[in-house]
Parts: structure tokens; sequence; C-alpha cells
């Protein structure tokens, strides 16, 4: 049965996710990772005086137990309130991403941003908002409307290519954070937007051209596209604020404005994807194979 | 959609093992010191050493230094009447480059150079780290004082030594730090407040000096031989001249950075 006020809850939880998820891109971008030396305190308290970086860290972290506490709560009505013994593993999973990602979170001012530990917190964060954003779906009234089943003759299936998408933009994601943290050049996130681009423009295209009459796939394509438009947009003004501000003295609020927004419209393009790929899985029969009987020649 | 989910998650396992390696947190030397033939720190010799003097001076057009913006802390704005500039160019009035570390870079005899007793000073002051660039020798003290009234932390970020980053309240406890390895530049940063920036040289001789208000410098003490000096400046390329010294000789050696 349909709960009006979870899915209401889970809608909260991914927004406070994104909220989140914009706290850690204000901290990167204004080089406060390390203003706060110790965790899980802050200067050994739990509310330091808020001034300078401190601001930012700080601030994130007050957000990211926020995000904590919410997830708890989430997993337990889950666990309580929904039928199904999948979606009561997936609060079990988010909360323990988010456990996670705090302990990855506190190794990165603990041990002074080692690279891979930073990377693996951007990229984790950006899984756990699809997770909070999935979970929203789930529990939603528009999931258990029944749908017709539609036909994919296409090759490569829809279904490979609906499971490609979501790869390819977490992995662009790990190459925007690992130019973010100075483990890598801009380039290959530059080059890797150009594939992801083309991958998204095949699959929405495909869907458009073959679905538009499925409300669901036509939405969810439709979605995806206009936030990757606007995410290259964001990725072409982050790189030349960056650029137009590299003699700054100090970060300028041109350029954490424009990254900030890319980060975060990056995290929404993943969540789009995925959202995209649990639609086409769910409404999209598998091409069956057309395989010829053993020994029997096949001519055309 | 449980083969999906169950696809994700082993993709997502798949990358963070990829991006597991463990941070190196150990606080050991990341390679041997330098040996020298020497066992015990010598002196200079002050009977036959001489003496390096010269001048840096900049050509070109003088950079415009931006504003710092120090709305964030209040206690930072409140410490200047007028907004402070950026220190990466700093032209003296005489046209010479003020914050230039000079050092001997090769050339010295083969020998542990004994470390002044006295610590080298660096300075929270305004929320500017004052000085900008300074140089200490190797394993010689550095004393951090905080005179502000506001926190501050201190972040080196070496690639030779060990990185550390300590708060410092104020009014806090003066810090003594040093560093065992030879490495120039070391920058310093403080993550509350972004535009500080300071640069430490550590050399492991005496031999180095930093340009102040008259571009100049002088490094006194020499031993007789030919040495390679270098100008070390943290926007442009460092520069190097060969120098021979003779016993009890002055010498001069100038520098000339273009803008």
């Amino acid at each position: 049965m349909h709960n009006i006020w979870l899915h209401r809850y889970t809608v909260v939880v991914a927004i406070c996710t994104l909220l989140l998820v914009v706290a850690g891109g204000l901290v990167t971008s204004n080089d406060a990772g390390l203003s706060v030396p110790d965790w899980p305190l802050s200067y050994g308290k739990l509310m330091p005086k808020m001034e300078g970086g401190v601001i930012f860290e700080h601030g994130h972290r007050m957000v990211a137990t926020t995000v904590g506490l919410l997830t708890i709560i989430l997993a337990i009505w889950l666990s309580r309130a929904d039928g199904r013994r999948w979606m009561r593993r997936l609060g079990w999973i988010a909360l323990a991403a988010v456990i996670a990602q705090g302990l990855l979170g506190g190794m990165t001012v603990i041990f002074m941003l080692p690279k891979p530990v930073s990377i693996s917190h951007a990229c984790l964060a950006q899984l756990f908002f699809s997770t909070t954003v999935l979970i929203a779906l789930f529990t939603s009234a528009e999931w258990r409307r029944e749908r017709p089943i539609v036909e994919d003759s296409g090759s490569p299936s829809l279904h490979a290519l609906a499971t490609a998408v979501p790869l390819v933009v977490l992995a662009q994601l790990a190459l925007g954070a690992a130019a973010r943290h100075k483990a890598l050049g801009v380039l290959p996130h530059v080059m890797g937007a150009a594939i992801v681009t083309g991958m998204i423009l095949w699959i929405v295209i495909r869907v458009l051209v073959r679905y538009a009459e499925h409300e669901p796939l036509r939405r969810s394509a439709l979605v995806l596209l206009a936030i990757s438009i606007s995410q290259v947009f964001l990725g072409i003004a982050a790189y030349m604020s960056r650029i137009a501000t590299l003699d700054a003295v100090q970060p300028m609020a041109v350029m954490v404005g424009f990254t900030v927004a890319h980060v975060a419209v990056g995290a929404l393009t993943m969540a789009a994807s995925v959202v995209l790929a649990v639609e086409v899985y769910r409404h999209v029969r598998r091409p069956t194979a057309q395989m010829a009987p053993r020994g029997v020649a096949v001519t055309s | 959609m449980k083969r999906f989910l169950i696809g994700c998650g082993a993709a997502s396992l798949l990358l963070f093992a990829g991006c597991g390696k463990s941070p190196d947190t150990s606080e050991a030397p990341k390679s041997e010191p330098t040996k020298t033939a020497a066992g015990t720190p010598t002196a200079t010799d002050e009977a036959n050493a001489g003496t390096l003097t010269g001048k840096v001076s900049f050509t070109g057009d003088k950079p415009v230094m931006k504003n710092i913006s120090m709305d964030a802390t209040p206690a930072c704005a409140r410490a200047h009447s007028t907004a402070q500039k950026s220190q990466e160019v700093v032209v003296n009035g005489n046209g010479t480059l003020k914050n230039v570390f000079v050092y001997v870079k090769a050339g010295l005899p083969d020998k542990q150079w004994a470390a002044p007793t006295g610590a080298v000073k660096l300075e929270q002051k305004g929320c500017m780290y004052e000085p900008h660039v300074l140089g200490v020798m190797t394993n010689q003290d550095l004393e951090i004082v905080n005179d502000d009234p506001t926190n501050h932390n201190i972040h080196p970020l070496p690639k030779e030594n060990r990185e550390w980053n300590e708060s410092q309240p104020p009014g806090g406890e003066n810090k003594k730090k040093s560093f065992a390895r030879q490495e120039v530049m070391i920058p310093v940063k403080c993550n509350v407040h972004p535009w500080m920036r300071a640069y430490i040289g550590v050399v492991g001789h005496p031999f180095f000096a930093v340009t102040g208000e008259d571009g100049t410098f002088t490094i006194k003490g020499l031993p007789p031989g030919t040495y390679t000096l270098e100008a070390w400046h943290e926007k442009y390329p460092p520069q190097t001249v060969q120098v021979t010294v003779a016993p009890k000789e002055s010498k001069t050696a100038d520098f000339d950075f273009k803008g």
C-alpha cells in the first residue's frame, strides 16, 4: 500500500542530500577542506566559532550530520512500513553508505586530503544521492501504477545502453573529482564530457524516437536531457571562471558559484541516468535472441 | 530490477577498489637524508671566509597585485585600515624585487653545518604571514606566533618533509617546529584564511638570504670555492649564476627578473 508520508519524507531526504553535495562542493571550492584540523569534533567542540573557512567545513559537517540522522530514520521507517524486502534492504544500504561517507570525510581531514580518499568521498556522495532519489521513486504512487511493457529490437539493446550510461557518468564524476583534487588534469574530464554527452544523446534519442508514447520512459529521458544540457554549459562556465581567476589571491565567488553548481548538477545527472536505467529495466522487455538450432545453417 | 541494482553495486565496488590506495600517513622520512663526510657539525671558517652580496632587480611591467578581501573574518578585516594586497610580486621603490630566496645550491664542501641555536620566527599578524618568505636550516627551530585575535591553522605543504596541519588559537602558545630535509621551497597556508600564504626555504647550510625592502642580499662566511647560486621567487622561474669566491674575498652576484 502506498504511504504518502513515507514518500514525502524520502523526497525531503533526497533534497537534503543534494544540499549536502552543495555544501561539500563549497568546502573544496573555497579550499577549506582542512580549515578544521580535527575530526569528529571541530577544534575539540561541537560548535566552533564560525569564521573564514570554518564556515564551509563545519557547515558541511552539520548538514552531513543532519542527513545521517535523516537516513537512520529513513532506514527504520522503510523496515517497518514497506512490505517489499528489497526496499527494506535498500534503506539499510543507504544507511551503510552514509556511514561510510562520514568515515571517508573524517579520513580526508585526519590524513590531510589524501587524493584517493577525497575522490572516493566525492564519488560516494554522488552514489548516495542517487540512492536517495531511487528510494523516493520506489515509494512514489507513480511506481505502483501499471504501465505497458514495450519491446526492444535495437542493437545494442536499450538495457545495455541504459546500464552503460550511469557507469560512464560515474566515471566522468570520478574524473571531475580527480581534477578538483589535483590527482589529474582537467583534460580527461573534458574528454569524458564529450563521451558522456554522446552516450546520453544516444539513449535519449533512442527512447524519444521509439517510446515517445510511454510516459515514464519519455519523462525520464527528457529530464536527463535537460539536466545534461545544463551540465555541459555549467562545466564550460566553471572552467572559464577558473581560468579567469587563476591569479586571484583567494577563491573568487564567480568560480566557486559555477563550480559548485557544476558539482550539484553532476549529482543530478547521475541520478537522472540511474532513474532512466531503472525505468528501462522495468518497462522494456529484453530482446529475445534469434538463435538458430544447433547444426542448422542460417541463410539469408 | 534486482539484477540492475546488483550490477550497479558491483560496479561501484570496483570503482572504489581502484580508488582505494591507502594514504601515506607515516611520519617516517620519505627518503634518507644526504650523508655528510663529517660526522659532527662544523661552524664556518671565519678566517678565510668570503662574502657574497648582490641585488635582485626587476624589469618589465610591474604587475598590479590584487586586493585581499578579509570580510569572511571580521577580526582580520578590523586589523587593517586599508585593503591589503597580495604579496605574490612586491617590487620595491628602487626597482628591485622583494621576497626572493637566494641560496647556495651547489659547490659547498661535503660537511655538516651547525644550525644556529636561535629560532626563526614566523608571525601571523593581521591575518598575513610575516615574513612572507623565510629561510631556515634543517633541524633549526621555526617558532610560529599568532598575534591575531582570531584562530589560524598552519599547514605546510612539503614534498620532502612531513606534512602537518595544526590550529593556533588567539593567545595560544607559540609553536616550535623544524624540518629534517632540505627543500626549496615549502608553501605554507592557512585553510581558515585562504589568502594567507608563506614560503619556507629549508637548506642544510647557513648560506642563504631573503631580499627585503632594498632588494639586496648578503651571504657571509662562505668558504673559498666555486658555487652555484640560485634565486627563487614564487611567481617567476628560478635563476642561477656561477660564482667563485677566493679566501676573504667579497664578490657580487646580481639577478634580474623580468615581468
